[in-house]
């Protein structure tokens, strides 16, 4: 299992972040992403594959002071 | 607006607004459009956060990002709600990917009560992030040793706190803004956070701040889009009487109208 904003889910053989966004219809030109507190860029998140008891958050664009 | 008496430019970016303008608290996304338009603002403030199953965020950062293309202005993302330097250089990245722009507002907070930006966190950060490509903006306090520290590492401009975030006290410390003004010639200096009037604004701009961002007093004003014209007129009325060179002060009167002794000499 991994911990993707806080739920949890599967973590098969193999996954990678950008397959774990798509699965989870998330628009990945809308976030950025970091896998247990660091920032993983867009270019490389087909390339970053994921193991269990990993953490994956996304931040989104908000308004702030 | 009247025309501004000249420009500034952070990191090379020439400017004519001094107003910095936060987004968070208005009360609909089109009254943030109007208060970005009638503030005369060339750059706002921007945030990130976790993604969370609620989501979504009723339209707001599409409306900034409309507005900041009609008025050719520019965003600043900051690192609100950072604890530690390595939480706010993680968040900066994340920035900087989302917004495509390398400036960030640097905030590092070391107390919950007061959010006191943490000093030893803020300039450790502010060095990484100049290595790794950022025009940093740090949000400090008014601490003349931290603000040299943070210049030391990379920093071209500094924004120490006039009083705590969203207290809208004002200048709690005048003698200490003064001196870095007299200290740091040169550094463009943006007050943050504290300010609550135009008046507080204006006073700052009088000491020779290069600009001032602010957030709550327009938001939480009971109309915000007269409270941000009103905002840009006072920061534009500070900077003309900080060029115009303020009068100093006197302990005493002194007669302003050129009489001769007493005009009647009655018995």
């Amino acid at each position: 299992m991994l911990q993707f904003n806080d739920i949890n889910l599967p973590c098969p053989e193999g996954l990678t972040l950008a397959a774990l966004l798509e699965a989870q219809e998330v628009d990945a030109n809308q976030i950025a992403t970091a896998v247990n507190g660091e920032f993983v860029p867009r270019a490389l998140r087909a390339q970053t594959r994921l193991a269990a008891g990993d953490t994956v958050l996304t931040f989104q664009a908000i308004v702030g002071g | 607006m009247s025309t501004p008496t000249n420009t500034w430019a952070p990191y090379g970016t020439e400017l004519t607004s001094r107003f910095l303008l936060g987004t968070a608290g208005y009360p609909s996304p089109q009254v943030l459009a109007h208060s970005i338009a009638a503030s005369g603002t060339q750059i706002v403030t921007v945030g990130l956060k976790r993604t969370l199953a609620a989501g979504g965020d009723n339209g707001f950062v599409e409306i900034i990002r409309t507005a900041m293309q009609e008025h050719g202005a520019h965003l600043l993302p900051n690192t609100a709600g950072c604890r530690t330097a390595r939480e706010a250089i993680t968040l900066a990245h994340m920035a900087r990917e989302l917004y495509g722009t390398r400036w960030i507002k640097l905030e590092v907070v070391g107390d919950e009560h007061t959010l006191q930006p943490d000093p030893w966190g803020t300039v450790d950060a502010a060095a990484q992030l100049t290595r790794d490509g950022f025009a940093v903006f740090p949000y400090c306090t008014d601490d003349l040793v931290t603000c040299q520290r943070l210049l030391d590492v990379g920093c071209e401009v500094l924004m120490p706190w006039g009083a705590p975030i969203g207290s809208g006290q004002g200048l709690i410390n005048p003698f200490a803004l003064r001196t870095l003004r007299a200290r740091l010639p040169g550094v463009p200096l943006i007050v943050d956070a504290g300010i609550g009037a135009p008046s507080h604004a204006a006073a700052a701009m009088e000491l020779g701040f290069d600009a001032v961002l602010l957030n709550s007093a327009v938001a939480q004003a009971v109309d915000p889009v007269r409270m941000a014209r009103g905002f840009g007129l006072a920061i534009q009325a500070g900077r003309a009487a900080y060029e115009a060179g303020v009068m100093a002060p006197q302990d005493m009167a002194v007669a302003s109208t050129p009489v001769s002794g007493h005009p009647f000499l009655i018995n």
